[in-house]
């Protein structure tokens, strides 16, 4: 068993090797989830026959090459099945993947420049929260994720992604900033969920994210958000009023995690693949129930798979969304935002039944 | 669909307010209470003014000039968009909630006088599916908003919802939570004043969106006011809760409420604020 810290390792030299194919690196030297059994086994297997080539340059090189020809197509073939048919349980699991790039991933991969900038001036710096200026393509903006952490330590730290109301303050606090100088702002969600402790009660959870969402629908400058991972409830609608409301194929954006709503509606975390079902929460019922724009296509097999493939897929969905923004003045983009989440919510309403019932 | 049933379980609900019966067990003192006794007072313990629950029609009762409220949007009725069922179907609840509590969802919104001045008033009842919030709480409390902006009256929301945002209508209840936000943040540019008043229990989603946004923020005595539920933080953090922990008298401590207001007064308190604000 490898530890976790091993763990990193391989994910660091993986997000650094940007020449590296897909299957070489692929980090199935660590225990997926379930359903990727399969892949996994194959691609251990194509790293043994790798191996055997490299310690023997002799005659059965080209058959061996062959065979690593051969059992690539049955990794594409089943990668494809098996993705393409994905349980939105399973879908959450990809969404938590421990390999998923992160908010600081992009940061690294899609952008040329990130300057961070710290703290809530009012409380701490909470490191769930990540903001700073930053360079893409030729835009400068503001940059506000969530940040899960990779290693056992700097998970700890950012307390697995789950923010306290002093990184929402630093978050509203470096958005004014970017309005005051009509810097677009760029909102990365990746959390479980708003921390829940002593601590964040009586610092006022419930009402930095009520003044988070009050102050992000009136914010002179363009916003873009993206769900990157998960979109925990309120933790992730906190910094999730924007412009533009992006998703990444396989993450998911929820009203309740799974497990949570299994408490309740189940009485027992266990049926949490049925409250997933129930949800209705994957990307492709996002855009059917009409609260959000666009879903960012993943590389074959999850993001965790290419991390390289998906910042990139990613950037230039952020590119051609801030050229579409910048070119419309303030007012419009305002009143837009406006009508883009006042049309939000499905109900009957017994007047225009009663008119169409008369007209009809 | 929903209206149908609503005058004949309107007077059921009258008396849902406390235990069926002649006398009632207090839960803040445990002791028993004459149960006429405690509804002249408004639903609150004559022994140690423990607040019991009032549905929202009795609230709008209390707060309201008599006979001066008049209900908007009550022709909204909830439906079921993702087709939920958990052990049992949400189609179904919400007709078995709109029978028991003569509601068809969990607010009422409306104007009306308090001391003869004209305001806009939202309630949330935490009877209807825990007074949770779905798009038709959403949606009546954002044309609630939208309409005291529009007219300039003066905004009062009484939160009662121990259930946050509505599960059972996904991720549509959790952008009500914006939506709303976003209607109360022009009401704000347009220089409304808004006066929140935060009942037992104001939990999650609720307490995430409207009720944390008041100009002025008051709670009843002794309400369970927070984000997470505290079972959830207990099984996070692993450690027994303080004594105390989300009430209103905790939330006062830690600055984010403005008054705690008994029952009694709360009329009174919402006409001074409106008239020291010059509304």
């Amino acid at each position: 068993m490898r530890s976790p810290y091993e763990a990193a390792e391989t994910c660091t030299a993986f997000i650094a090797n940007p020449n590296a194919t897909d299957l070489e690196t692929m980090s199935s030297t660590l225990n997926g989830p379930d359903f990727e059994a399969g892949m996994l086994e194959i691609e251990a297997k194509i790293r043994e026959l790798q191996a055997a080539g490299l310690r023997d340059e002799s005659s059965e090189q080209q058959d061996l090459e062959q065979q690593i020809i051969d059992l690539r197509r049955e990794w594409n073939r089943l990668t494809e099945e098996v993705y393409s048919n994905l349980s939105p349980w399973q879908i959450v699991q990809v969404a938590r993947h421990k390999d998923r790039p992160y908010t600081k991933d992009y940061l690294n991969l899609a952008f040329e420049e990130f300057v961070e900038l710290h703290g809530d001036k009012h409380f701490g710096d909470d490191r769930a929260m990540l903001t700073g200026f930053a360079k893409i393509d030729q835009y400068k903006v503001m940059v506000v994720g969530h940040q899960k952490g990779r290693t056992y330590k700097e998970r700890a730290s950012c307390n697995f992604g789950c923010a306290h109301p002093e990184g929402y303050r630093k978050a509203m606090s470096k958005m004014r900033l970017a309005e005051k100088y009509q810097m677009p702002i760029i909102c990365f969600i990746d959390t479980p969920g708003a921390y829940p402790g002593v601590g964040a009660e009586e610092r006022g959870q419930a009402q930095v994210i009520a003044e988070s969402m009050f102050q992000m629908s009136q914010l002179k400058t363009p916003i873009i958000c993206v769900v990157i991972g998960e979109g925990g409830s309120g933790g992730a609608l906190g910094i999730g009023v924007g412009d533009r409301i992006g998703v990444l194929e396989f993450a998911y954006y929820s009203v309740i995690s799974p497990e949570g709503c299994a408490g309740i509606l189940w009485k027992s975390h266990e049926h949490a693949p049925k409250a997933a079902d129930a949800l209705r929460f994957t990307s492709k019922h996002l855009l059917e129930l009409g609260v959000i724009d666009e879903v960012i296509e993943e590389p074959l097999g999850g993001a965790h798979r290419d991390h390289h493939k998906m910042a990139g897929r990613l950037k230039s969905y952020l590119v051609k969304t801030l050229e579409e923004l910048k070119a419309q003045p303030v007012e419009q983009l305002l009143s837009q935002r406006y009508a883009k989440f006042r049309q939000m919510g499905v109900y009957l309403d017994g007047l225009q039944q009663d008119a169409a019932a008369a007209t009809t | 669909m929903a209206t149908a049933n609503k005058d004949q379980s309107t007077k059921r609900v009258l008396k849902r307010a406390v235990p069926d019966g002649l006398w009632i067990k207090c839960p803040g003192c445990k002791a028993t209470v004459y149960r006429k006794e405690a509804e002249n007072l408004q639903n609150v313990c004559p022994k140690c003014q423990y607040h019991f629950y009032v549905s929202a029609r009795q609230r709008i009762a209390q707060v309201l000039d008599e006979g001066t409220f008049e209900e908007w949007d009550d022709h909204l009725c909830p439906t079921d968009p993702l087709k939920f069922a958990d052990k049992k179907r949400y189609a179904d609840r919400l007709v078995d909630e709109q029978q028991r509590t003569g509601l068809t969802d969990a607010s009422l919104t409306g104007s009306g006088m308090i001391r003869a001045r004209r305001v806009a008033i939202g309630v949330t009842d935490s009877a209807f599916i825990m007074g949770s919030m779905g798009s038709v709480v959403g949606e009546k409390l954002t044309r609630l908003v939208e309409r005291a902006t529009r007219h300039a009256l003066p905004l009062i929301i009484v939160s009662g919802s121990g259930g946050g945002a509505r599960m059972h209508e996904g991720i549509l209840s959790l952008m009500q939570m914006a939506k709303v936000s976003a209607a109360l943040s022009r009401y704000h540019e347009a220089g409304g004043l808004y006066i929140s008043v935060l009942t037992n229990p104001t939990m999650g989603g609720v307490a995430a969106s409207f009720a944390s946004l008041g100009d002025l923020v008051f709670a009843e005595p002794r309400a369970l006011i927070g984000f997470a539920g505290p079972r959830t933080i207990k099984a996070t953090i692993k450690l027994e809760l303080p004594e105390g922990f989300q009430t209103s008298e905790f939330l006062l401590e830690h600055g984010y409420i403005d008054r705690i207001v008994e029952r009694g007064r709360l009329k009174n308190e919402i006409a001074r604020a409106i008239d020291y604000c010059g509304k």
